[in-house]
């Protein structure tokens, strides 16, 4: 609430002019990015033992620090709420909010945003108790349901259980900590949220086998950084350092083999890489090494998966849509060139 | 030995009316010129991001779901109803929560000028500990442990098949009467009216004179007899919807919900230890020869506390005691956390998210605090003045 207030008060008094073009100046200036993450989601943004962010969505903040300062740790992170997440991008606390937020057309348009690629398709889902029996969304007529306030969540369950001629009890919180507290307290039958979000937060319950996820999805949750509309030129180098990590894996750059690759790769990973004569660095505005930088210091989308959301990892999830349309998913970078 | 000296002749300016006159005017002037600059630079700004403004977006439909409204709410209706949703869940939960703090608070009171000493101990560590924590940490702890010590829908606690007790709530018949209901409610606030200016004519008549008519028995014939005679001749029927396991929840019947419990203890507790203490301060003030007349005069221990204290008492209290119920209006706000559908939840929450227009729904926010405040400020004031001139 005090970020919210804080945020609200730069919007009101921030000068003319302000952080609507620039945001790379300022950048440049101040020498680190400001990078807006959840308050701890395992497997997205949560900080590790020793106190530093990780997470699949911290390394699109790492990622894109390597492409513009040439410096991966050059990320400040600021953990924000469902409500605060958007004043703070919109009043400039943040350059960029990579923050497990869905792609819509209200937080496209009426909040003046615009969203990077998606880097993670997901979907809503259902959690409930083995023991309750429920095996379908079907059967949930008459249940109390916690749902995180402020989040697409919380408009998909109402709309759904409206479609099907359910009702329902909500029990909204503002922190998803609070809304996870409350279920594994029994106050809900029924936990909803982004699919990821509920295997994320399954792994911090008491007992994390007593509870099965229901096979089906409410909604399409397009996942995306997002940054402020109106300036294109960083709105560019996000969108690009996004799709440099894809199409990394498309062409089989990897952190490893990266420099082996910039020296004898095909003329499309040369381009990427910006070992040819013909560099992208001017288009985006930096340099021709940029792309090498982004991949370098995480590797490619698909080591960003494995790393953080992938079988090995404690969320166990499954790539599904977000495997390459070339192995039968739907991610796919527009060309580089 | 010098010639006095007399005062310099002032200038115009330098005269302290006309000075401070050009002070006030000077910052007034700039206090305007200040709000004004906030909110043309506020919409500047918005507009130049494309970020939509205004209020407009109340009268849309706001597609979510609130788990508590005594008003008629469902995921069509516009966020402008969910704004006064809110508003009356905050309402509502303020005043249960200042009955309770006050009754509580009273008791605690009277508990610490005890001559008991148990009482009086009592009393003291309830109120060091209930003032000494914070709200926040009050109110968790309350939720959570109601929603950890009791058991799922399934294993309820019963009480004789009509209170039922769970994690979901505390669920309680709901009286029900049909169309001829009305007569009996009508029935019900002309016996209340009846009572009152009974009462208060009694009063009058017993200030003037020092002897008034006895008037007790108004109140149960106003109370409970009329409605009473009302509903037996209406021939009304009363019935009870009693709560029944159906699916995964009790349904039907009246629900308290663990966010509404557990709000009203934090808040109702909390500030019950302070009114404790501003009872007892008020209670301490009153001089100790007036409670030495009254005994010499015949009266009992109760009726001193009654009659002689008590009223010189409330002088002292009332101010402070004002100053708690706006406390606890406010700390309404904190019960957001523990998922209670008040303001901050749904309009600086929900609201706020869905619709990204923050300026607004923080303004609507602030509003409702602003007016709620300003009123028992009224209220309060208003007894106080009575308090004053009259004595009770």
């Amino acid at each position: 609430m005090m970020k919210l207030l804080t945020a609200s008060t730069a919007i009101t008094l921030a000068g003319t002019g302000f952080a609507l073009a620039g945001t790379m100046d300022d950048i440049k200036a101040r020498g680190h990015i400001q990078c807006g993450v959840t308050q701890g989601v395992p497997g997205f943004s949560n900080p590790n033992d020793a106190g530093d962010w990780t997470g699949f969505d911290v390394d699109i903040c790492r990622a894109v620090a390597a492409a513009v300062l040439s410096d991966a740790d050059a990320v400040r992170y600021t953990p924000l709420s469902n409500t605060e997440r958007f004043t703070a991008l919109q009043s400039g606390e943040v350059d960029i909010l990579s923050r497990t937020t869905t792609r819509t057309l209200n937080r496209d348009t009426a909040l003046g945003l615009n969203f990077a690629p998606v880097v993670f398709y997901d979907g809503q889902g259902f959690m409930v108790r083995e023991s309750s029996g429920i095996t379908s969304a079907m059967e949930l007529d008459g249940t109390t349901v916690c749902v995180s306030a402020g989040s697409t969540s919380e408009l998909n369950v109402a709309d759904y259980f409206t479609a099907n001629n359910m009702t329902y009890e909500p029990v909204r919180f503002e922190k998803a900590d609070e809304v996870l507290a409350a279920y594994d307290a029994g106050r809900c039958d029924v936990y909803t949220s982004d699919l990821s979000g509920l295997a994320a937060r399954r792994l911090v319950m008491q007992n994390p086998a007593e509870h099965v996820m229901l096979k089906e999805t409410i909604s399409k949750e397009p996942l995306a950084p997002a940054v402020r509309h109106g300036d294109d030129a960083w709105f560019d180098i996000v969108t690009w350092t996004v799709y440099a990590l894809i199409a990394a894996e498309e062409l089989g750059v990897t952190a490893a083999n990266i420099d082996q690759m910039k020296a004898e790769g095909s003329p499309d990973v040369q381009r990427l890489l910006g070992s040819s004569e013909t560099g992208t660095g001017e288009w985006v505005g930096l340099d021709n090494d940029w792309a090498t930088r982004a991949i370098a210091a995480g590797g490619n989308y698909g080591e960003l998966w494995a790393r953080h959301l992938g079988p090995d990892t404690p969320l166990k999830l499954a790539r599904g849509l977000n495997e390459l349309y070339t192995n039968g998913g739907i991610q796919y970078a527009m060309p580089i060139k | 030995m010098t010639a006095p000296v007399l005062p310099p002749r002032q200038i115009f300016w330098t005269r302290r009316r006309v000075k401070s006159l050009v002070v006030q005017a000077v910052f007034l002037g700039g206090l305007a010129w200040l709000f004004y600059f906030l909110f043309a630079n506020t919409t500047a700004n918005l507009q130049r991001q494309g970020i939509a403004s205004g209020f407009g977006f109340l009268s849309q439909r706001a597609g979510f779901d609130v788990s508590l409204s005594f008003l008629p709410f469902t995921s069509d209706s516009s966020y402008g109803r969910a704004f006064w949703v809110a508003v009356v869940n905050a309402l509502v939960l303020s005043a249960l929560g200042i009955v309770l703090a006050t009754v509580l608070g009273f008791g605690l009171g009277l508990a610490r000028v005890s001559k008991n000493w148990l009482i009086a101990r009592l009393a003291t560590v309830y109120i060091e500990i209930f003032r000494n924590i914070p709200l926040l940490l009050q109110l968790f702890f309350w939720y959570f442990a109601i929603l950890r010590q009791l058991p799922g829908p399934k294993e309820s606690l019963v009480l004789a098949d009509l209170v039922i007790l769970n994690n979901r709530g505390l669920y309680m018949p709901r009286p029900q009467v049909d169309q001829s209901g009305w007569v009996i409610m009508v029935c019900f606030a002309a016996g209340l009216c009846m009572a009152l200016v009974m009462t208060l004519r009694a009063r009058q008549q017993r200030l003037k004179t020092g002897h008034g008519p006895k008037c007790w028995f108004w109140w149960p014939i106003g109370l409970f007899a009329l409605p009473l005679t009302a509903y037996v001749l209406s021939g009304a029927s009363l019935s009870f919807v009693i709560p029944e396991l159906r699916g995964f929840n009790y349904r039907g019947g009246m629900l308290m919900l663990p966010e509404m419990l557990a709000a009203l203890l934090g808040l109702g507790f909390y500030i019950s230890a302070a009114i404790g203490e501003i009872v007892r301060s008020g209670i301490q003030g009153v001089d100790r020869g007036q409670v030495e007349a009254a005994s010499a005069l015949g009266l009992g221990r109760r009726d001193i506390m009654r009659l002689v204290v008590l009223p010189q008492a409330m002088r002292i209290i009332i101010p402070p005691l004002a100053t708690q119920y706006l406390s606890l209006a406010k700390n309404t706000s904190l019960a957001a956390a523990i998922a209670f559908p008040e303001i901050i939840s749904i309009v600086a929450g929900t609201t706020l998210t869905q619709t990204g227009q923050a300026l607004e729904a923080i303004t609507l926010a602030m509003l409702f605090y602003m007016s709620v405040s300003l009123s028992i400020a009224a209220v309060m004031n208003f007894l106080n003045y009575r308090v004053l001139r009259h004595g009770n």
